[in-house]
């Protein structure tokens, strides 16, 4: 074994591909933006404020607002990677081969899905959870302050694998699931797959200890009077989120685990010869992976419930029906991993079992729309943005679920497997449902973390930019789906009829695109206009009806001042109902001492050597392998020797931090966040 | 302090417990899927030899029977150690964590000793299917018992430093659901691995 090897193991100066334009700009964007950042907090004075109050906070909401960040972040990644596809369907036909060579078309669509959904929608997810359900349930913080911040840290790293794998080596061309034995070694002997492995890997465990701690926070840490079928249904369907979280992802690691076996060691689990058995992944992956697109839809439609009962200014209609069917969708989602693989050849009987199962689904979820649909029927409807996300979705999911339904088919689907037909389909509910939903979540719960409400005209312009943008692009898919077109193709012969309607999903991306550049006009111009939007009373939205906006906005660090104690569902529209006095808003002359935790580097630690244990993995270094392990070991411990993890916040203290809100919103005219900076400094 | 906030202090250290205990179980619950997942790709995979012998030929029963017999004794000598911690024995507490450990290493060493047999003697994981689930499985396994093991030093450190206060208290619940844990996973181990495939 030579030095170079010892160090550096299989990386070579050669993995940087330094002779591709389009990586190397975009790197070098990123290795600019990031320069940027760096200089400005430099320059600032913020590396400490950043430290002491972000990268070791344990609070919940801020966790919340930096799993928003990453996700926001990522999008951006995640939607040039459309772009790129889509402009190289539109022009690679016939003699034109486009301006993307296969190998990097590969890697694009590969890191489109694994970005889009584990980097955008899971951070946006847990981000959502973070910032709504401790306060929906009358919480001070999470059950486990300290492991929320270990999964933001580990989600992050993940994240950061794949921005890496851009530069240095390559990512993974198989598609975002991965499957064998194209992923072997045989077939894919570079280090992409790798990456993907571990990039998922180490953000698949920061999810599942997420969903560990969110399950026991909704079951063991209710406000009194809180009974299960009292809790706000947005909390309800996280909780069944988050157990599917907590029965799925564990397959998840262990699939990937023998896929990296398979790799590393030379394990035969899914290899061509020796016994192995590739369609065993294809079972393992989808067992955890239909559950995961369940993972994500859940807590959409508990927003939306949400959303859809305060803008119409009525109880949600159905709220036992919606609790059940939520549960049904739980149950469900675990029998119908098959409907993935009709073709896999199973046979006729287990076919149909699976699509039954597959169609029962479309029942507790009609069961859903009907209940929005009441709830708004002769309700007095407020149309703001996070409603108008709300209606958007009604229709375009009612389609999306439609088209599943066809597919479950099994003969039917032995026509449209693998074409852009299910591409079609899956962008149908997952932009119409999860990515909808989320947008209208942020909205609606912004004005809680940050006191001020976002701009609602540019979030209005960007409702329409992407709900136009999306028909416009996936509709097309649609009818190129049944026209024979298979999904992830950089080339097509001309003379099929495709280009005309390829064009037309080109120039529907870019209409998405224009949604998003709304979605940044209306960050900057509410932040510039914070003083107008700040939201005052902490009801944001005037007519809410559970606890969270029973709270000042921006919520205190220790949520409630005084722990409320609910008799109904919908306990702060009773308390409103019946005039009664608000202890966390009005002054009280005395507090109970409030329980709270440090703040804690050691999540964060424990993430960044995770992250030098992945690399040494992905690249065959020893030493970093080593350094990494016995680092995550080394903190684990030494944090158990640490006595000092919480403190009692004094009634005094509180009182005074509770004058300071009151005096600021009377006089100066303080911005929140600066408010914020006050209040924790 | 006065005694009822004392009292208020202890009553809600308990409560903490309660909660972080049944986080642990939940923990618990999902390593358990983790190894119904590799029980799951064992079984599929048993038959997959690649025309090498099957497992029956290379295992001897008695040798896992006598490792089978250390992991269960260290169950109950971990059971022990928790009576001698109720009962605020530190002495007792320690001595039998100690004899636990011991008990826990000869089962990882027996079967790494087992490990580095079938592997000299050219039955790899390299070789097949059926060894690669076998070697995943059972080293799954002794992983989770080493990082046990591990754990119990930490505790048998912290035991002599700390003595038996409330959160050595509750590290060592959850050392001890994690260790009974591990040994239920064996019987299942040794039941499908070792005696199923010895039919």
């Amino acid at each position: 074994m030579t030095f170079e090897k010892i160090l550096f193991g299989n990386l070579t100066l050669q993995a940087i591909p330094y002779h591709n334009p389009i990586i190397m700009g975009a790197g070098g964007m990123m290795g600019l933006i990031a320069l940027w950042i760096a200089g400005a907090i430099t320059y600032y004075k913020k590396w400490g404020y950043l430290w002491k109050e972000w990268i070791t906070s344990i609070d919940h909401k801020k966790i919340g607002i930096m799993y928003l960040i990453l996700a926001g972040v990522m999008l951006l990644r995640g939607f040039s990677d459309a772009i790129m596809m889509r402009s190289q369907q539109a022009i690679a036909v016939g003699s034109h081969s486009g301006y993307l060579p296969p190998e990097h078309f590969d890697q694009i669509f590969t890191a489109h899905g694994v970005i889009m959904i584990f980097f955008v929608a899971m951070p946006l997810m847990f981000g959502l959870l973070n910032m709504a359900v401790p306060l929906q349930i009358g919480a001070r913080d999470v059950a486990f302050p300290y492991l929320n911040s270990l999964s933001l840290w580990l989600t992050f790293v993940g994240a950061m694998l794949v921005n890496l794998s851009l530069v240095v080596g390559e990512f993974a061309k198989t598609g975002w699931l991965a499957y064998p034995p194209l992923s072997g070694i045989a077939y894919s002997p570079g280090v992409g797959v790798d990456y993907f492995i571990w990039a998922l890997q180490i953000s698949g465990v920061g999810s599942l200890l997420s969903g560990i701690n969110f399950m026991v926070t909704i079951l063991k840490m209710r406000c009194p009077g809180m009974t299960l079928m009292k809790m706000p249904i947005f909390t309800w369907t996280a909780l069944c989120s988050m157990i599917l979280v907590a029965l799925a992802f564990p397959i998840f690691t262990a699939t990937l685990a023998m896929l990296f076996l398979d790799r590393f060691m030379g394990m035969h689990f899914f290899t061509a010869g020796h016994g192995g058995n590739a369609m065993m992944y294809i079972n393992l992956i989808w067992a955890w992976g239909h559950p995961e697109v369940y993972i994500l839809i859940l807590p959409a439609f508990g927003i939306f419930s949400e959303v859809v009962a305060t803008f119409s200014k009525k109880k949600l209609f159905g709220y036992t029906s919606m609790v059940y069917a939520t549960i049904s969708i739980t149950f469900l989602s675990f029998v119908v991993w098959l409907h993935h693989f009709f073709t896999m050849g199973a046979g006729a009987d287990v076919n149909a079992f699976f699509g039954i199962a597959t169609m029962i689904i479309a029942i507790p979820t009609g069961v859903k729309i009907f209940n929005w649909l009441f709830t708004m029927y002769r309700g007095r409807i407020t149309f703001s943005a996070s409603m108008l996300w709300t209606i958007g979705f009604i229709s375009t999911f009612a389609i999306g679920g439609m088209t599943g339904v066809l597919m479950s088919l099994p003969p039917v689907d032995f026509q449209l497997h693998n074409s852009v037909f299910l591409v079609a389909h899956f962008h149908n509910v997952i932009i119409g449902g999860v990515v909808f939903g989320y947008f209208a979540g942020v909205t609606y719960w912004f004005p809680k973390l940050f006191g001020f409400r976002l701009d609602e005209k540019w979030g209005k312009r960007s409702f329409w930019f992407w709900l136009v943008g999306f028909y416009v692009a996936f509709m097309p898919l649609y009818a190129l789906g049944l026209m024979g077109m298979t999904r992830r193709l950089d080339h097509y012969t001309a003379g099929l009829g495709w280009h005309p309607l390829l064009i037309v999903a080109a120039v529907g991306a870019a209409i998405i695109g224009v949604g998003i550049l709304c979605q940044l006009m209306m960050v900057y111009v509410s932040v510039k206009n914070r003083h107008a939007y700040r939201d005052v009373t902490g009801d944001a939205w005037e007519n809410g009806r559970t606890l969270e906006w029973s709270i000042p906005s921006p919520a205190p660090f220790y949520n409630f001042a005084v722990t409320p104690s609910v008799h109904s569902l919908d306990a702060f529209w009773e308390m409103k109902e019946e005039k009664a006095v608000n202890p966390n808003i009005e002054l009280q002359s005395h507090y109970d001492d409030i329980h709270m935790p440090h703040s804690t580097a050691t999540g964060f630690i424990i993430a960044v050597f995770s992250g030098i244990l992945g690399f040494g993995l992905i690249w065959h270094i020893f030493w970093m392998m080593g350094l990494g392990l016995v680092g995550i070991f080394a903190t684990v411990m030494a944090r158990t020797f640490n006595a000092n993890t919480d403190y009692y916040l004094k009634s005094d203290e509180i009182v005074r931090i509770e004058n300071e809100r009151v005096r600021s919103f009377t006089s100066s005219p303080l911005s929140s966040l600066e408010k914020e900076e006050l209040v924790l400094t | 302090m006065t005694a009822i906030s004392t009292a208020d202090h202890h009553h809600h250290h308990h409560d903490n417990d309660g909660i972080d205990v049944f986080g642990f179980w939940i923990y618990i619950m999902t390593d358990c899927i983790l190894f119904a997942t590799l029980f799951a790709a064992y079984a599929v995979l048993e038959s997959g030899t690649a025309s090498g012998p099957a497992l029956k030929q290379l295992i001897s029963l008695p040798y896992v029977l006598g490792e089978t017999m250390f992991l269960l004794a260290s169950s109950f000598t971990f059971g022990l150690a928790m009576l001698g911690f109720y009962r605020k024995s530190k002495p007792l507490a320690l001595l039998w964590l100690l004899v636990t450990f011991i008990f826990g290493f000869s089962f990882v060493f027996m079967e790494v000793r087992e490990f580095i047999h079938l592997y000299t003697d050219g039955h790899s994981w390299h070789v097949s299917a059926a060894l690669s689930a076998f070697f995943t499985l059972v080293g799954t396994h002794g992983t989770h018992v080493s990082i046990g093991l591990i754990w119990m030093a930490l505790m048998i450190f912290q035991i002599a430093k700390y003595g038996t206060s409330s959160a050595i208290n509750r590290r060592l619940t959850y050392l001890g659901l994690f260790w009974h844990f591990l040994d239920i996973v064996w019987i299942f181990v040794f039941t499908i691995v070792y005696l199923m495939g010895a039919i």
